[in-house]
């Protein structure tokens, strides 16, 4: 018997379906739900007013990450407005029977963080939060995204969403990744060549030598920024690497289970001859440490380069100029040099252990620069006791900095953690829309190696002169 | 949560030329702290709309008393960005019915539907139309046909036709949601629940 050969997403997409409604869209089962403190409230209040339970409460995970401080977490939290949604998160999963990792949990941290190290994220799942960065579990060949709250109440009180199936494209890079040159570079570098919409309407799996050969915490930061190019999400096909990070996670299979996981896991890739809507073909070679310019993730370019000009560009012109006049840059300058006063290690792009040991690997014997300040905080708590476990926490006290305790942070700049209005910021998070780290903030997306040079140079620095 | 049916809108339109309408934009991540939604049309494009001391900013479209409408007409890629559904319910809330743009970011489009805004995408030089239109007379109305699929540009022979799925547009016109949908499905989801993997 032969089968038409079918991709990742084919596979895991099609057994997750319940029922295909006719001119419309799936109603998609979803395996694993996480929901935190500021997109479930009104899903919760919604149950209530409609008299409906959760179907399965065990496969919902809650987590305080968006709106709670980094210092001082053993004490009260001071914005009222904040406490407010930390209790009712706590009150819904308690009300409701869901687990809930709240402030001071040893398992707290930031939803897509602690989801994977716990083990929660598996291959083959369906995986949804209100979030949109829900697409960083597509790295264990899942298929994960962000969903509005409206969807968070279907999810709760029917473990079902209903979804058009999206396209497929496929995104190739083969080759070796150059010095200084880090996943997160690889993400920003596809954004600059298609846009911040190039991928919208379309899921994306990503293959070829360099993620084959990216660590599991790489392969987090690709799939994350999947939906700052418009993608709903991003997967990459589950193999030894990802079994090998998976394998003895708390929430990970165990025993006899585990191999019958593994055989299936094993099945979980795109077959030859299987087709895309849309492929898009790099070269490792053509990516160098990458950096934003702009209020777009979009708007971004390798760091030795100059800004482009409207011409270069095929954004239009007058929002090109609002950008660069938002950001004090002009068309054709040089980044390199530019002053820096803000910068920001952390959020669930490059909040984990491997982002904190680039970091240190470049502020190891150097001095954090003056005008700088620093936010180095961790995705979770499991992280934060890597960094102290490994060492990293000496070799960053040495340099002049402090770490702070685990959430979102100046991601989002919920909490207070904002940047002032007309400062620049070199952060290793995902988002460098207006206003988004602070009101008037101007943010400059990178690695942690450009943050860290950023942060020992106090400007914009090629990070490959510390390597 | 229930909405008012979507059935045919003939109003005026708020133009807004710019791309790449971020969700960060149409409501700031410091006003999303509320447990209900309530006032959410009160922060809609805060940081465009007011100064940092709440003062009113005269430039900005919603402030200078020249348009209104329950429609708003944005530039290509509206919505991207977070998933925060606050945004959509700010648009609602401040009074939208419809969004017209060139380009939609997925998770906004289907927020937008699941609340009861209708997205309306049209093509590019349809936008340019809308825009040139409206911006040289703000009584432009624009008329937007549901059940026919069609956006007409008032005063003009202008008119396109609009996609969307057949359940989704069924809801619309009835004020459906989809939680009712998958209420009535239970028994079918918990059997597909009870043969699933994880
Ligand atoms: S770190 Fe930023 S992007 Fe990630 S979950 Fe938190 S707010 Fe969302």
């Amino acid at each position: 018997m032969s089968t038409t050969p079918t991709t990742l997403f084919d596979k895991v997409w099609d057994a997750h379906v319940v029922k295909k409604i006719e001119d419309g869209p799936d109603v998609f089962y979803i395996d694993r739900h996480f929901i935190h403190e500021v997109t479930s409230p009104v899903a919760f209040l919604g149950l209530k007013n409609r008299g409906v339970p959760v179907l399965f409460p065990e496969k919902t995970f809650a987590t305080a990450d968006h709106n709670t401080p980094t210092i001082n977490q053993h004490l009260p939290v001071q914005d009222p407005l904040s406490a407010n949604q930390l209790k009712a998160l706590e009150d819904n999963s308690a009300k409701y029977g869901i687990s809930h990792w709240g402030l001071n949990n040893p398992k707290n941290g930031i939803v897509h963080v602690v989801g994977p190290e716990n083990g929660i994220t598996q291959p083959g799942m369906t995986i949804v939060c209100g979030d949109s960065h829900t697409s960083t579990h597509g790295a264990f060949g899942a298929i994960a995204f962000g969903i509005g709250t409206s969807e968070v109440e279907m999810v709760l009180s029917s473990q079902c969403i209903m979804q058009p199936k999206p396209k497929k494209m496929r995104i190739l890079i083969d080759g070796k990744l150059g010095k200084g040159v880090t996943p997160k570079d690889v993400a920003l570098f596809i954004i600059s060549q298609i846009t911040a919409s190039g991928a919208t309407g379309y899921f994306v799996e990503y293959a070829g030598e360099v993620f084959e050969q990216m660590s599991m915490e790489g392969r987090m930061t690709v799939c994350n920024l999947s939906i700052e190019m418009g993608a709903r999400g991003g997967m990459i096909a589950p193999d030894d690497t990802t079994f090998a990070y998976l394998n003895g996670k708390e929430k990970a299979p165990k025993g006899a289970a585990w191999e019958t996981a593994l055989a299936y896991w094993k099945t979980l890739k795109t077959d030859a001859d299987a087709t895309f809507d849309k492929e898009l073909h790099y070269h490792a070679a053509e990516i160098e440490p990458q950096i934003t310019y702009g209020t777009n993730p979009g708007l971004g370019t390798a760091i030795t380069k100059n800004i482009p000009t409207a011409a270069d560009l095929n954004e239009g012109e007058s929002s090109y100029k609002k950008s660069l006049a938002y950001m004090g840059f002009a068309e054709g300058e040089q980044i390199i040099g530019k002053k820096v006063d803000y910068v920001f290690l952390g959020s669930c792009t490059n909040g984990r252990i491997e982002d904190f040991r680039a970091f240190s690997s470049i502020v190891k014997g150097r001095k954090k620069a003056d005008n700088i300040t620093a936010w180095l905080v961790p995705g979770s708590h499991i992280v934060e006791s890597q960094i102290k476990e490994e060492g990293i926490l000496d070799i960053l006290t040495e340099a002049g900095f402090q770490l702070r305790q685990p959430g979102c942070s100046a991601c989002l700049a919920m909490n207070d953690d904002k940047v002032p209005a007309g400062k620049y910021a070199v952060s290793t998070s995902n988002r460098n829309f207006e206003g988004r780290q602070g009101p008037g903030s101007r943010t400059l997306l990178a690695s942690p190696y450009v943050a860290a040079a950023a942060a020992v140079t106090g400007v914009v620095t090629d990070p490959r002169e510390f390597l | 949560m229930a909405y008012d049916k979507f059935t045919v809108l003939r109003s005026t339109a708020v133009p807004l030329p710019i791309e790449n309408v971020d969700t960060d934009q149409i409501i700031p991540a410091r006003f999303l702290k509320a447990t209900e939604r309530k006032d959410f049309g009160d922060n809609l494009f805060r940081d465009w709309r007011y100064n940092p001391d709440n003062t009113p900013k005269k430039d900005f479209i919603l402030n200078d008393g020249t348009y209104s409408g329950k429609i708003l007409v944005g530039g290509k890629n509206f919505g991207s960005g977070s998933s925060r559904e606050h945004a959509a319910w700010a648009i609602y809330d401040y009074g939208f019915r419809c969004v017209v743009s060139s380009f939609f970011a997925d998770i906004f489009k289907n927020n937008s539907l699941n609340i009861g805004i209708l997205p309306v995408q049209v093509s590019p030089e349809f936008l340019d139309k809308i825009f040139t239109a409206v911006l040289a007379d703000p009584k432009t109305e624009l008329e937007i046909d549901l059940p026919a699929q069609t956006i007409a540009i008032g005063g003009t022979d202008d008119k396109e036709s609009f996609a969307i799925n057949g359940y989704k547009k069924h809801n619309m016109l009835n004020g459906f949601d989809d939680i009712d949908y998958l209420q009535a499905m239970k028994s079918e989801i918990a059997a597909f629940s009870g043969k699933s993997f994880y």
